[in-house]
């Protein structure tokens, strides 16, 4: 589990930076977007991996971090996703902004 | 609790509905969308004021004072907002530059696109939240609302040139963003709190392997900051995104970087200060050395500018790198004089982006940023405009060449005014034989020294010759057309540099009592942590 989990990461962080060094704008768009899961997937593993433990009390029961899975990463990452969608989304638009303006899709507007 | 301490909620929360209120009327009634967007601002600013008063007269150690239980649950588990001075200084010097960009932009650069007046006070409310908050994913979300807000002001009023700045503006800060939340993520995983004043704590007691994740958590965390106040080589994005921006856009922008500098101040002084056990003093080195290397391209940058809008960029940099590398040297006689540095350059730079646009009006219409700004509007919008309130300044160019001319002293450093004054401070704290243990100067702030004054001589040289070729050497002979308000925006922050100048006494004695409170971390966690709950006193 760990390991699935962090290759994921990996993998997707080496897209993304890849992909943010290319010359087009949507490559670059993309390389953004694999980054955002890499970070958001990251923060989740900051809140240690555990299986089938609920992250949220009972009425009137106790707990802890031994029977239970810490909610706030889960908080943290609703709230990165969140906003790093809507930055993608506005991302978006200022590459069509680009590409009409300059009639390119390279991002200095220019091959 | 009297109604006095929730005066400390309201710098975010009156920019925040202002700006969306605004967003409804017609953008045919601009003008009174920026009277209300001001006047929210005036608010803002005037209770600014009244928490920096509230902020110097606390007892250092009083439990809970200046403190914001948002929710009312205790400090480590809610989120809390904290004012202190530092935090209440930053809070003036923004209101006070958003009352001077906003008056210029009602000129006529409110009609380069639409929704300036909403952005703005949602950047507004962006930038308090950052200044106020104690929390460090709250600190994540008021950057995001203040970065978000700044995509759209930098993109006001369009054209090739900004889009394109724009474009290389939100990829960077979209990847700092990133690199933000892996540092936060980190550093929760860590210590397991968010709480700075908490944090505060806990770093001097975490061990091992967890020290280690912390220690890379806040060097991820950093380099988010380092990429917004435009460190070396993190800050190639800065010339060209504040030239492109629009004037009054820019005017502002001179506080964003600042807001990197703030958080980086604060979480070094408080997370590594000398209690922080293995970890104190962690990162110095990099901030004096990178701010070092930052002052020496920002001062190359200044003389190798053609366009005054990069060369104001570059002076940017070269503030920034400033007060990194005094947060790097540390001590409370440098951090104080820093804090002066801050004040003054931030209305130096801000005032200098708002002149720049006036003083190239008369310039020849090839220019860069002219023909962005023909572009923008046509030249109908401008007859238009001059048979409504055609109030041209008589002697116009005295009056600019006058203010370049403060500017330019400002910049460099000259006496008698505060630019000089704040980087004596810096000097002065330096080389304070009463300060003890650090009489001794060591190479690496003689180097400190010596660009302090190099930088000065760049910015003094850069700004004759533009001077000379603007204001004795003008080819075309004309005299720009300038309203009153926008020439008032540019003598309002220079006349606050000259009260800044000649009240430098009163004004030292408030930095200098701002860095003795910062050097001692406990009296921030000793506030946050015993802050009594409302009705469980």
């Amino acid at each position: 589990m760990e390991l699935v989990l962090s290759v994921a990461i990996g993998v997707l962080t080496a897209s993304g930076v890849w992909l943010l060094f290319r010359p087009r704008t949507y490559q670059v768009v993309i390389g953004l977007s694999l980054l955002s899961y890499a970070v958001n997937l990251f923060i989740f593993g900051m809140g240690r991996l555990r299986l089938n433990a609920p992250p949220v009390l009972e009425q009137g029961g106790t707990g802890g971090l031994l029977t239970h899975t810490d909610p706030i990463p889960q908080a943290l990452v609703l709230t990165a996703i969140v906003i790093g969608f809507a930055m993608t989304a506005l991302f978006l638009v200022v590459l069509l902004a680009s590409r009409g303006l300059t009639g390119t899709d390279h991002v200095d507007g220019r091959e | 609790m009297n109604w006095l301490s929730h005066l400390i909620i309201l710098p975010i929360l009156v920019p925040l509905l202002t700006g969306a209120a605004i967003i409804p009327i017609d953008e045919r009634e601009r003008t009174m969308k920026g009277i209300i967007a001001f006047c929210a601002t005036a608010v803002v600013f005037i209770i600014s004021l009244i928490l920096m008063r509230m902020a110097a007269s606390f007892d250092d150690a009083q439990a809970g004072a200046g403190v914001y239980l948002l929710g009312n649950w205790p400090a480590p588990f809610g989120i809390v907002l904290v004012l202190d001075r530092l935090s209440a200084l930053m809070l003036v010097l923004t209101g006070f530059l958003a009352l001077s960009a906003q008056v210029f932009a009602m000129a006529r650069w409110q009609k380069a696109g639409s929704h300036f007046h909403s952005l703005f006070q949602l950047m507004l409310a962006g930038l308090n939240g950052a200044f106020l908050t104690g929390d460090l994913f709250n600190l994540f979300v008021f950057f995001e609302m203040m970065l978000a807000a700044s995509y759209g002001l930098l993109l006001h009023g369009s054209g090739p040139l900004r889009v394109k700045a724009g474009l290389h503006y939100i990829a960077v800060n979209l990847v700092a963003s990133s690199l933000f939340l892996i540092g936060v993520s980190l550093i929760y995983g860590a210590t397991g709190t968010l709480n700075m004043a908490d944090l505060a704590l806990r770093i001097a007691v975490v061990s091992g392997e967890n020290r280690m994740l912390m220690e890379a958590g806040a060097a991820v965390l950093g380099i988010a900051f380092l990429v917004k106040a435009g460190m070396w080589p993190l800050g190639f994005w800065l010339p060209g995104a504040y030239s492109a921006a629009t004037p009054p856009v820019a005017a502002i922008f001179a506080i964003l970087t600042k807001v990197g500098v703030y958080i980086l101040l604060r979480l070094s002084l408080l997370f590594f200060s000398a209690d922080a056990g293995a970890s104190a003093g962690f990162g110095q080195t990099v901030l004096l050395y990178g701010g070092m290397v930052t002052i020496a391209f920002g001062a190359i940058g200044v003389l190798a500018s053609q366009a005054m809008g990069r060369l104001a960029g570059y002076c940017v940099m070269v503030s920034s790198g400033t007060m990194l590398a005094a947060i790097g040297i540390g001590g409370i006689d440098v951090i104080g004089g820093a804090l002066f540095y801050l004040v003054s350059s931030t209305l130096t730079i801000c005032a200098f982006f708002l002149l720049i646009e006036l003083v190239e009006r008369a310039r020849d219409a090839g220019a860069d940023v002219l023909a962005v700004t023909m572009e923008a509007y046509g030249d109908a919008d401008e007859d238009e405009e001059e048979k409504e309130e055609g109030v041209a300044v008589p002697g116009t160019l005295a009056v600019l060449g006058l203010c370049f001319c403060i500017c330019a002293m400002l910049l460099s450093g000259l006496p008698p005014l505060s630019g000089f004054l704040a980087k004596f401070a810096i000097l002065h704290g330096l080389f304070d034989p009463e300060a003890g243990a650090s009489t001794a100067a060591t190479g690496a702030q003689w180097t400190y020294v010596a660009l302090l004054i190099l930088s000065g001589l760049a910015a003094m040289i850069a700004m004759n010759r533009i001077g000379i070729r603007t204001f004795w050497n003008s080819i075309e002979g004309t005299i720009p057309r300038v309203y009153l308000i926008e020439i008032m925006p540019v003598l309002v922050l220079l006349s606050a540099c000259l009260f800044l100048s000649f009240q430098a006494g009163p004004t030292m004695r408030f930095m200098d009592a701002t860095a003795e409170f910062l050097s001692k971390p406990q009296n921030y966690t000793g506030r946050v942590m015993s802050a009594p709950q409302i009705g469980k006193e």
